[in-house]
């Protein structure tokens, strides 16, 4: 919402200074977006031509002396063919900023001849399009002096931004009177009396709607007869100008420039081009075609509101006008409707025809609803004021809006939901100062709201009112009572292990990322998910269309975005939502991470390796005990989802439940994201993830034995294909009680110890607890350890 | 035994010119081993008498404990040179570069939500959580935002088809459902945040269609407006670290709160860059406002017994302005560049009682 100074001042009788203004205007929710003190045009001052002479080496430029008003002439080549001697123009100095053209000029030569400056056009200053030739100021304009001053340019632009309850801000009157109400000044009066109509309207209202006359509560014309549309006043012209609105003609600006100034959008009719005696409020059938005042059709949807006449549809109403009963230059009778529409039906027809204007802007966020009514006579002087010719008696169709309500404001309600002191006495003038009647009730008022504050709706509203007004500065500042001396955890445990287990991923050196949460269906279909109910209606992109059902796709993109930047070895994890279905229960925290290439870049250390499998366990595993799981209790499972290589993925189980997968993404998988080389992840549903069973804080007892620990090594031969994790597992029974640690040291496959079989080299580490073990002990558990190899793995001792 | 001290002499002379451990020690079994030159006099010692034996037994110990003495010393300074030598071919260019060590570190935005946890905790708030997925009531119908209201439109919502029963679900556009789940959950006293996703369609220089937010609700005996602006400021001040920061409440509108007011603080662009702190200009950073009592009414509660206050933040722009990282695109694009510079060390977790700062790191 845009508005000059002088034209706010039209309302507001103020001694305060515009600076104070701008400063209060936000404080009062009317929030400052721009300011616009016209400074450009500074530079830009009145100037005569004293002499143009032919360019002598261009045809279409000449040579002009200028004087300025001061000092010798200039001397400036310009090239508009209205550029002649005794002529008074705009003249910018060299060093000027020439908005236009976007250029400091620079004083130099033209094809030879010097030139000091420049004559300027109204689009080389940016207040209009026009360009046919230089700006020809009126003959006793003062040499010298500011353009801006001379033109009407000097009135500084406001531009604020209006909250989608506060519609009777989207005139200046609105604006006036909030500031009013704050103490800025004082609201003048508006004359809205009626104008006494000196002959019968010849064009009345008719309401069609099928008893649905809701949708146009109350229409008012007024006929115009005997107006001369020529331009539009100097001043008028000047301010729509200022506020971005094109000038056109007296009869089209005169209803912006209401709409503008009291936010009551008009619509003028040439009567001449009205078929029959009555315009015609009624829904579309849908299908007709609306040729709009924006000169673009539009095909019409059942049930949107519509004017038209005997010849058929012309107006959607509220959004646009139509373009065959628009009003021309060579407008004589002109009809003006000042309506009232539903506005949730004005705001779905802009909607679905994707039909913007300052009209509907105004219609849906809801317009005074008395404004029909007082309209009238206002805008029947303005017109004929400006345009002679006589106005109507004004014709009415509509029962109006039941808009009186009372609402009750208790004494106390300002200070209990606000904490602010506010007078009664004071919270009373507030309210009338904004427009609201205020009469006595019992422990309170009861306060009923003005017609064109329809957004308020209950004693909240009210206090929002009087709060703002009295100024959000008068808030008092209350901490928040503490509720417990030592704050509690705010974090329940489940939350506070994902927080732990990001510490812990990237203490291991995986970057954490934060990658979106929906992405294209290709990578949503390779890794499971891409359901129809997780597709997005009106996705953003292709690539962002579909709800992710994993976090490797988006870590995997990640990693070949980097790649092509030169960082081939990346290593993130992301710990974030994914989509299972649309469901709340659905939607799960994934722990993801991935590596690629190698552990670190070339050093001279050599301590640089290719990452493989057991990079993405190691990392699944220790997320998995910074999630509070017991690593002894878990076991490997080979297997797992198919976008990790058939032979070289597995999952971390606890009897039924898997916590994690692991593995090397399939190659051909790898190759569709671009990655070169073997890339390796890891993925933990952390909802799957048991939370550890609370004990207390207390850690269990430690016992220390105080004998010697014994170590054996074992190194057993197997067929290929038996897992060491079987292995592991028989070594683990046959240890018994005293094992402490075990660990494999070596692997080994030739042809010296058979095809098809392997050596798996393992350490044991016993601890007693009560003596030091004999030799006959030791080789007691160690025969053990063989034999139940030997049974669960076939496994037999090295020779 | 007439020239003891003649051999005395040679072999002392011998020992200090010694240059080797090698050549010392052969000194030394030529001198006083088994069959070395001092011992076998040592052994001619029987064949006298005793007188004569004490006398030159006497002279011989003495010279044999001077040679043990010198061949002690020489030993020494040899064992340290050679010493001194091997550990000098031992050298190790220093300047070489030691092993490399993978360092990660987290993302500004887990960094962000962290310190704005570690001070609500202060003031007595959990963390809260609700579904990315919405249903649209949740979303806007129960927050007081009906079907055809303005404010509904300018969303810029993305939407998912409907379910069996026919409702419309929708990628939250704000964390405000979160405070209609929680009331409808629990009975007050409510003092709640939280953190998460949310999404708009909205794509350019400064809008991504998803970003973060971190809603914050507080519905008790007593609370109005006051403590509001003194639980934000005290918020504000906390999380950037100015103790004196200017914190304004501007009026403002959001259907589910009344009044509303939006929260500016204060900064500075002398300069060219930005400086929050006390100075001539503003910078809107969160909205706020009394809880609406329609959204009290949906949720159950009645408003003449219950009010409260909410508000919601974007993490990424207070991220922003806190840590100075320019472009809010760049939170996603998973630069390792970026993460690297703008990221943090998993071991300096925000708190109270070691400070907010982090920057540091």
């Amino acid at each position: 919402m845009k508005f000059t100074r002088d034209w706010l001042f039209d309302h507001l009788d103020t001694d305060r200074p515009l600076a104070e203004i701008l400063d209060a205007l936000p404080m009062l929710g009317l929030e400052v977006e721009s300011f616009d003190d016209r400074a450009s045009l500074a530079p830009f001052t009145v100037a005569e031509v004293i002499s143009a002479e032919q360019h002598p080496n261009a045809d279409k430029l000449r040579v002009c002396m200028v004087n300025i008003g001061g000092g010798d002439p200039v001397q400036v080549v310009c090239g508009a063919p209205n550029a002649r001697a005794g002529m008074k123009g705009v003249f910018a100095p060299a060093g000027a900023y020439v908005p236009g053209i976007d250029l400091v000029l620079k004083a130099g030569e033209i094809r030879g001849e010097a030139s000091n400056g420049m004559l300027c056009s109204e689009r080389e200053m940016m207040i209009s399009d026009e360009h046919d030739g230089i700006i020809e100021l009126d003959a006793d304009a003062p040499v010298g002096a500011s353009f801006a001053d001379v033109a009407g340019l000097n009135d500084p632009v406001i531009e604020i931004a209006i909250t989608p309850n506060r519609a009777d801000c989207l005139g200046v009157r609105g604006v006036a009177r909030d500031l009013a109400a704050a103490g800025y000044g004082t609201l003048k009066p508006l004359d809205t009396s009626a104008h006494e109509g000196s002959f019968d309207s010849p064009v009345t209202w008719k309401l069609d709607l099928d008893g649905k006359d809701d949708l146009c509560p109350l229409i008012t014309g007024v006929a115009f007869r005997g107006v001369t549309n020529g331009p539009s006043p100097a001043w008028m012209a000047s301010r729509l100008n200022a506020i971005g609105q094109r000038p056109i003609s007296a009869l089209v600006d005169i209803t912006n420039y209401v709409m503008f100034d009291l936010g009551r959008p008009l619509h003028a009719y040439d009567m001449a081009k009205i078929e029959g005696d009555a315009l015609i409020v009624r829904q579309a059938a849908g299908g007709e075609d609306f040729a709009a005042l924006n000169e673009k059709t539009y095909k019409m949807e059942a049930g949107m509101i519509t004017i038209g006449d005997a010849h058929g549809v012309d107006d959607l109403a509220g959004v646009m006008g139509g373009e065959r009963t628009g009003v021309s230059e060579a407008t004589s009778d002109m009809f003006l409707e000042i309506a009232i529409f539903d506005p949730i039906s004005v705001a779905t027809t802009g909607r679905k025809l994707n039909l913007h204007s300052d009209a509907r802007y105004r219609f849906e966020r809801g317009l005074d609803s008395e404004s029909p009514n007082w309209a009238a006579g206002h805008v029947a002087r303005l017109v004929t004021s400006i345009c002679g010719g006589e106005a109507s008696v004004p014709v009415t169709a509509g029962a109006g809006l039941d808009w009186q309500r009372s609402i009750f404001l208790g004494f106390g309600k300002v200070l209990s939901l606000t904490g602010m002191v506010v007078p009664a006495d004071e919270q009373q003038r507030i309210l009338e100062a904004l427009g609201f009647t205020v009469s006595a009730a019992e422990g309170g008022i009861n306060v009923a709201p003005p017609a064109w504050r329809g957004d308020i709706d209950g004693a909240a509203d009210l206090v929002e009112e009087i709060a703002r007004i009295r100024g959000f500065d008068h808030l008092p500042m209350d901490h928040l009572p503490r509720e417990d001396v030592v704050a509690k955890p705010s974090l329940s445990p489940a939350q506070a292990r994902l927080f732990r287990l990001r510490r812990a991923l990237a203490g291991r050196g995986l970057m954490e990322a934060v990658t979106f949460s929906f992405l294209s269906e290709d990578d949503a279909v390779r890794f499971g998910g891409g359901a129809d109910s997780l597709k997005l209606v009106n996705p953003i992109s292709a690539d962002l269309s579909v709800m992710r059902p994993s976090i490797l796709p988006n870590l995997l993109s990640a990693a070949a975005r980097n790649q092509d930047r030169g960082e081939a070895d990346a290593a993130m994890f992301e710990v974030g939502p994914i989509f299972l279905g649309d469901a709340p229960e659905e939607q799960r925290i994934a722990a993801t991470g991935i590596r690629h290439g190698v552990t670190a870049p070339r050093e001279w250390h050599a301590s640089s390796r290719a990452i493989d499998v057991f990079d993405a366990r190691a990392d699944a595993e220790a997320a998995l005990a910074a999630l509070g799981i017991k690593l002894a209790g878990v076991q490997v499972r080979t297997g797992g989802a198919d976008w990790f290589h058939p032979g070289r993925r597995g999952q971390l189980v606890q009897g039924r439940t898997v916590l994690a997968s692991f593995g090397e993404i399939h190659p051909s998988v790898a190759d569709a994201y671009g990655l070169r080389g073997r890339v390796v992840g890891f993925e933990i549903h952390t909802d799957d993830v048991p939370m550890p069973k609370s004990k207390g804080p207390a850690k269990s007892l430690l016992s220390l034995s105080v004998y010697q620990p014994v170590t054996r090594d074992f190194a057993f031969i197997v067929d290929a294909d038996v897992a060491a994790g079987d292995l592991l597992k028989a070594v683990k029974s046959g240890s018994g009680p005293l094992l402490n640690d075990m660990k494999i040291f070596d692997l080994y496959e030739g042809a010296n110890i058979g095809e098809g079989k392997k050596s798996v080299a393992i350490t044991v580490t016993l601890t007693p607890t009560k003596a030091t073990l004999t030799e006959e002990e030791i080789e007691k558990i160690s025969a053990e350890i063989v034999k139940i190899a030997g049974k669960n793995c076939g496994a037999t001792l090295r020779g | 035994m007439q020239n003891l001290d003649a051999l005395s002499s040679e072999i002392l002379s011998a020992v200090d010119a010694a240059d080797t451990l090698d050549a010392l020690e052969a000194i030394r079994i030529d001198a006083l081993g088994k069959k070395g030159r001092v011992s076998l006099m040592m052994r001619e010692l029987g064949g006298m008498d005793p007188d004569a034996r004490k006398a030159a037994g006497q002279a011989l110990n003495a010279v044999k404990d001077s040679i043990a003495a010198a061949i002690d010393a020489r030993h020494g300074v040899l064992a340290s040179a050679a010493l001194d030598a091997k550990l000098a071919a031992e050298a190790i260019d220093v300047s070489l570069p030691s092993r490399p060590e993978a360092e990660a570190r987290l993302h500004p935005l887990s960094r962000t939500i962290e310190e704005v946890v570690a001070i609500f905790a202060e003031m007595g708030f959990t963390v809260a959580e609700g579904p990315d997925i919405e249903s649209d009531y949740y979303n806007f119908t129960a927050l007081n935002i009906p079907e055809e209201h303005p404010a509904r439109q300018e969303h810029d919502t993305f939407y998912l088809p409907p379910d069996a029963e026919g409702r419309r679900k929708v990628l939250r556009t704000h964390t405000s459902p979160v405070q209609v789940r929680t009331m409808e959950a629990m009975e007050p006293p409510i003092r709640i945040i939280v953190p998460g996703r949310t999404y708009r369609s909205d794509h350019d220089a400064t809008h991504s269609p998803m970003f973060h937010q971190c809603e914050g609700l507080v519905i008790g005996d007593g609370i109005h407006m006051g403590h509001l602006k003194g639980c934000l400021i005290d918020f504000c001040r906390a999380f950037f670290g100015v103790d004196d920061l200017p914190v304004r409440f501007r009026p403002s509108y959001f259907p589910f709160t009344e009044p509303s007011a939006e929260v500016d603080i204060g900064c500075t662009r002398d300069g060219g860059g930005l400086k929050i702190g006390a100075g001539d200009d503003w910078l809107e950073i969160l909205g706020s406002g009394m809880v609406n009592p329609r959204v009290l009414a949906n949720c159950g509660y009645d408003p003449e017994k219950y009010q409260g206050f909410a508000f919601g933040m974007g993490i990424e722009r207070i991220a922003m302005l806190k840590y100075g990282i320019p472009d809010l695109r760049t939170f996603y694009d998973s630069d390792l560049r970026w993460m690297r510079h703008y990221g943090f060390l998993p071991f300096d977790p925000p708190s109270i009682h070691a400070g907010l700062a982090g920057g540091s790191l």
